[in-house]
């Protein structure tokens, strides 16, 4: 009898870790297109967005990825983006038609930048990598002090009538420990992975675009802003530039979360002395003392100089006014409405299923073909 | 019996390191020539951009037949020099780039053109034409930086020797004539 269960324990661990294995597969495998596709992500052309497609096109130069990532955008007025793909060759990123509109192009090229580079620096698979081995620790875990706890009760009745109860209540005490512990250890593992992760991605940008104040400015906009993403969940958290679940007035070093604090970020950008890995290190370290952040293999002693802020690129840069239409006439594209202008300024937007040859302005009245 | 034994272990794994080293110097050339090839094609893209911008120029500046002629100019000369050495070409991409920024500071003073929709495109992929012309020119020469470590220091050092990798050319003359660039004053 007692044979057949823990026969039976053995093939629920099996299972168990089987079940969790295929999850992580499927996420890893499938979670690009589950992710676009539950935050409505709409695919761009060049034409869409020049802007956006062009930036991207800049920093993929500029990171050496080989192949050009497919670009979405979410109709969604909260600050956010994410990158997503398993490999580089398959790579997406995808902004929010809100942060669109408020970045200027060095700030674009900063978030876009950090994006980039967990494509580059293979996050995606990490991460995934890093839920399937904890999560296998954690029901491992599980299990062998599940074993040891009923090994505890039930051999310890027969052993404390020759009178030796003391050390089954040590290993039932240690058991139980265990029990608590070991998800929450694997918890702030994978958090502390993931954090590790956007401190790179930060000095990544920073080396892409030899402009660290450029991400530094972009996150100030994202710190200022308080709407959350409506399509995030906690599974795609680590993906995005800030957490998208993050509460105002969170702590300085909070292990919690799948994030550094957004403050923190935007300190260590503006010490940077240049533009490096090792300039990043070295900011890094004057504001917590110690060890680095940088995988110590990335690491040379060199400094990059910072560029200077190109003055005929702001001479000819849209405003905000301007970058809000710009997105906005994107967005009536992508869901396949026809722009047309009148002499009077009104723009008018004639949709998919209008079957009229001609439209009149309601503004001024005049009629236009279509 | 022994030593023969040892003698091939050791021939094998110096095969192997000579193996494993002469694999990476030859995917950091070959990154060298890919990040070339991208600089290439962006610069090649910017001679083209630019007959079509000073056709959509032309109209709206009536005073700046001087400036338009100095872009037209340059242009001309850095597509002869496409296929000169490093340093000629390098030298006459620096002086369109100069040229070409003098062009975009003047286009302030005249808001017609800037309501222009088939110049502001024209201007927003000429913006990121040179922006990817400096990025690609940086990747190049972190590769070229790469490399060069590579083909000098122990022990790749040994095989890029044995297989005759030579160390490859910086391309950053230009850096020093865009630093030049005029800044033009708006105060008229």
């Amino acid at each position: 009898m007692c044979y057949w269960s823990s026969l039976a324990i053995s093939w629920g661990l099996i299972i168990a870790i089987l079940l969790w294995v295929i999850l992580s597969l499927v996420g890893y495998f499938q979670g690009d297109s589950i992710l676009l596709g539950m935050s409505r992500a709409k695919k761009i052309k060049p034409d869409d967005h020049p802007r956006l497609y062009n930036v991207v096109e800049e920093i993929k130069i500029a990171s050496g990825l080989e192949k050009m990532p497919d670009i979405y955008i979410i109709d969604d007025p909260a600050l956010n983006a994410f990158a997503t793909g398993r490999d580089p060759n398959r790579a997406s990123v995808a902004i929010t038609s809100g942060l669109l509109q408020k970045l200027n192009r060095d700030e674009l090229q900063g978030v876009i930048g950090h994006e980039l580079a967990h494509i580059k620096n293979r996050d995606v698979l990490l991460m995934a990598m890093c839920s399937v081995l904890l999560g296998t620790i954690v029901i491992l875990a599980w299990y062998g002090s599940r074993m040891a706890l009923f090994g505890a009760m039930f051999g310890g009745r027969r052993s404390s009538s020759r009178g030796g109860g003391g050390g089954n209540i040590i290993i039932l005490v240690v058991a139980l420990a265990f029990m608590i512990l070991a998800p929450i250890f694997a918890q702030l593992i994978y958090l502390a992975i993931s954090r590790k992760r956007e401190y790179l991605a930060d000095a990544s940008s920073a080396l892409y675009t030899r402009y660290p104040e450029g991400l530094a400015s972009a996150l100030e906009k994202l710190a200022s802003s308080t709407s959350q993403l409506k399509s995030a969940n906690q599974a795609t958290a680590p993906m995005y530039i800030i957490n998208p679940f993050r509460k105002k007035g969170l702590k300085a070093s909070d292990l919690t979360s799948t994030h550094p604090p957004i403050s923190e970020r935007i300190r260590i950008l503006r010490a940077m002395a240049g533009a490096s890995f090792y300039n990043y290190d070295q900011a890094y370290r004057q504001m917590h003392g110690g060890k680095g952040v940088i995988p110590a293999t990335s690491l040379a002693a060199e400094t990059v100089p910072i560029a200077t802020a190109r003055l005929e690129a702001e001479a000819g840069e849209p405003n905000e006014l301007q970058r809000a239409r710009e997105t906005s006439d994107a967005m009536w594209r992508l869901s396949n409405y026809n722009t047309i202008t009148c002499d009077c300024g009104a723009k008018l937007r004639v949709p998919p299923n209008f079957k009229e040859p001609q439209i009149k302005c309601p503004h001024c009245g005049r009629i236009h073909q279509i | 019996m022994v030593p023969v034994y040892v003698i091939i272990g050791i021939v094998v794994v110096l095969a192997i390191v000579l193996w494993i080293l002469y694999n990476g110097l030859v995917r950091l050339r070959n990154q060298v020539k890919n990040a070339w090839a991208q600089i290439d094609v962006q610069l090649k893209r910017r001679h083209d951009l630019i007959p079509n911008l000073v056709e959509t120029v032309k109209g709206y500046m009536k005073f700046e037949r001087e400036t338009l002629e100095a872009v037209t100019k340059a242009r001309n000369i850095a597509q002869q020099a496409s296929s000169a050495g490093a340093g000629e070409r390098a030298k006459a991409e620096g002086d369109l780039s100069s040229a070409l920024s003098r062009l975009l500071a003047v286009v302030e003073r005249y808001p017609d053109l800037k309501a222009n929709q088939n110049f502001l495109a024209l201007q927003e992929e000429l913006t990121s034409t040179e922006n990817k012309i400096s990025f690609s020119r940086q990747f190049y020469n972190d590769s070229v930086l790469k490399y060069n470590n590579q083909t000098q220091m122990v022990p790749s050092n040994i095989a890029a020797r044995m297989f005759g990798f030579k160390a490859g050319e910086f391309f950053e003359v230009t850096l020093a004539a865009e630093r030049e660039a005029p800044k033009v004053s708006f105060t008229q």
